[in-house]
């Protein structure tokens, strides 16, 4: 088996479709050069080796695989919804494992400590007992029933509400979560977190957002998002171990982690090993 | 007066800051940076033909080096930021900050080219980083030795400020402070400061907030 194991064969975001040149952007995949460019009008991407990779064009970015998918890449219904203001909130780069990358953004309870009265506070801290289940007819990792007490949910957010969210792994480095949409009560808002894994241990991270606001000016919807996910690339630099445990030894989790949980089951049920680590020390 | 800004830049943070702890209100005009590249926009090379942000605009004055931001706002409104009114204070003041340009042009571009995809000679700039790190753990460690907390003496001046959001994310560009206690010290007095602000990447003094009670071991050890 080449390195990568089963994840050869998924789909990973590798560029923001309105970026592209006909030059081209180096860029990598799971340890292994690739070049994402413009030909003839069309995304395309080739490895090291000048072989073209198949491409999907989706969510405002460029998608390929090493290997060979056998699905098609998710869709999120909600982004065709008329209305909605669609977001490319552009590249962050984190030294951490892909798969730390989505499992924080899979966390609520470290909203009041790292992003403090914006999408937590203190001493509202509590995690309330939430729903999780892995979907088999659809093989995603759903929560649903997550509530949270926050400060600014939103840009669109004025004074603290309680928040509904809904978490939703999709791909082995991607989530998208559905939130309270504080100007469309009855909708969600939809916002993404699409994970380029460059090495094990270094990530590309391409957030994502499908929002009913049409208040708020585009640069201040970007960087809402970006001021979050900075928030956390600092603490994520730092985890220790590097690669996400699958096996329990190492880390103990809570209630609050059950969505971790899950998701961990699901990568090993799935051999999504590229940035995990089996063996419990 | 207006800032045009972008949250992530940590040189706009430092007018951000600045205006924070003096409690002067600004109007924040929100540049699309990344990935918009909108300083590089025709509107804003209009204003700053230098393409860099962030840009303060006060009734036809326009400004586009934030260290000079950084003194029209304490001129303005807080003169003591400037440091003391001596020959040798003012100086000082200025020596650090062209010294905060050194700062900026080394582990600012390191952590552009970390966390932004920024293009860059990192082994380069981290080594003259770590020199420029080096070099202001040691003024800052002398200045301990001399009873004085701060780069211009004993309160802080806009010296502190231009330096500090560089330093405080220079882990973000792989550079860690661990090897730099005086660093350390000095950005925990920043933080301490009254009407301190965050940024994405410099957290507030969690640690600040009241604290347990004594300990009642230690309590019972002492009076034993």
């Amino acid at each position: 088996m080449s390195e990568g194991g089963a994840m050869r064969d998924q789909w990973y975001p590798v560029g923001m479709t309105k970026q592209l040149t006909a030059q081209g952007r180096d860029t990598m995949l799971m340890g292994e050069p690739i070049r994402v460019a413009l030909a003839g009008g069309a995304p395309s991407v080739t490895d090291g080796t000048g072989r073209a990779l198949p491409v999907i064009d989706r969510f405002g970015h460029v998608w390929t695989s090493l290997g060979q998918p056998e699905k098609d890449l998710f869709t999120i219904p909600e982004v065709d919804q008329p209305g909605r203001r669609l977001v490319d909130v552009g590249v962050c780069r984190v030294r951490c494992s892909p798969l730390r990358a989505v499992e924080n953004f899979l966390d609520i309870a470290h909203f009041p400590f790292v992003h403090t009265d914006i999408l937590g506070s203190e001493p509202h801290t509590e995690v309330a007992r939430y729903e999780v289940e892995i979907r088999d007819d659809v093989d995603e990792v759903w929560a649903t029933k997550v509530k949270f007490f926050q400060p600014q949910a939103a840009k669109s957010a004025e004074g603290g509400i309680t928040t509904d969210y809904m978490y939703r792994v999709c791909a082995p480095t991607c989530s998208v979560l559905y939130k309270t949409c504080p100007p469309k009560p009855g909708e969600w808002d939809v916002i993404a977190l699409f994970v380029q894994p460059l090495t094990e241990t270094l990530c590309d991270v391409w957030p994502y957002m499908a929002l009913y606001d049409d208040d708020a000016e585009m640069t201040d919807l970007i960087h809402f998002q970006q001021m979050i996910f900075v928030q956390d690339r600092s603490v994520l630099e730092n985890q220790l171990p590097a690669l996400l445990p699958l096996d329990p030894g190492r880390e103990i989790p809570t209630r609050a982690d059950m969505t971790s949980i899950a998701y961990r089951r699901w990568l090993k049920r799935h051999g999504f090993t590229y940035g995990a680590q089996l063996v419990a020390a | 007066m207006i800032l045009y800004d972008y949250i992530l830049s940590p040189s706009c943070y430092r007018v951000r800051l600045l205006a924070a702890l003096i409690g002067r209100r600004l109007d924040l005009w929100a540049v699309d940076v990344h990935p918009g590249q909108e300083h590089l926009s025709e509107p804003m090379l209009a204003l700053n033909p230098a393409g860099t942000i962030p840009v303060l605009t006060d009734d036809g004055l326009v400004l586009t080096e934030s260290t000079a931001i950084l003194t029209y706002l304490a001129a303005h409104d807080a003169p003591a930021w400037l440091g003391e009114d001596t020959a040798a204070m003012r100086a000082r003041v200025a020596q650090w900050l062209a010294f905060a340009q050194r700062l900026t042009d080394s582990a600012g571009a390191a952590r552009a080219h970390d966390m932004l995809l920024a293009p860059g000679d990192i082994d380069a700039l981290r080594g003259q980083a770590t020199q420029a790190l080096r070099e202001l753990e040691a003024a800052l460690s002398a200045g301990r030795r001399r009873g004085e907390s701060f780069l211009a003496g004993n309160r802080p001046t806009i010296a502190d400020i231009a330096c500090f959001p560089h330093v405080a994310l220079a882990p973000d560009g792989g550079l860690p402070l661990d090897p730099y206690p005086s660093i350390r010290l000095w950005m925990r007095a920043i933080r301490a400061l009254d009407g301190f602000i965050e940024m994405p990447g410099i957290h507030r003094l969690h640690e600040l907030k009241p604290e347990p009670g004594p300990m009642p071991e230690v309590i019972r050890k002492e009076q034993a």
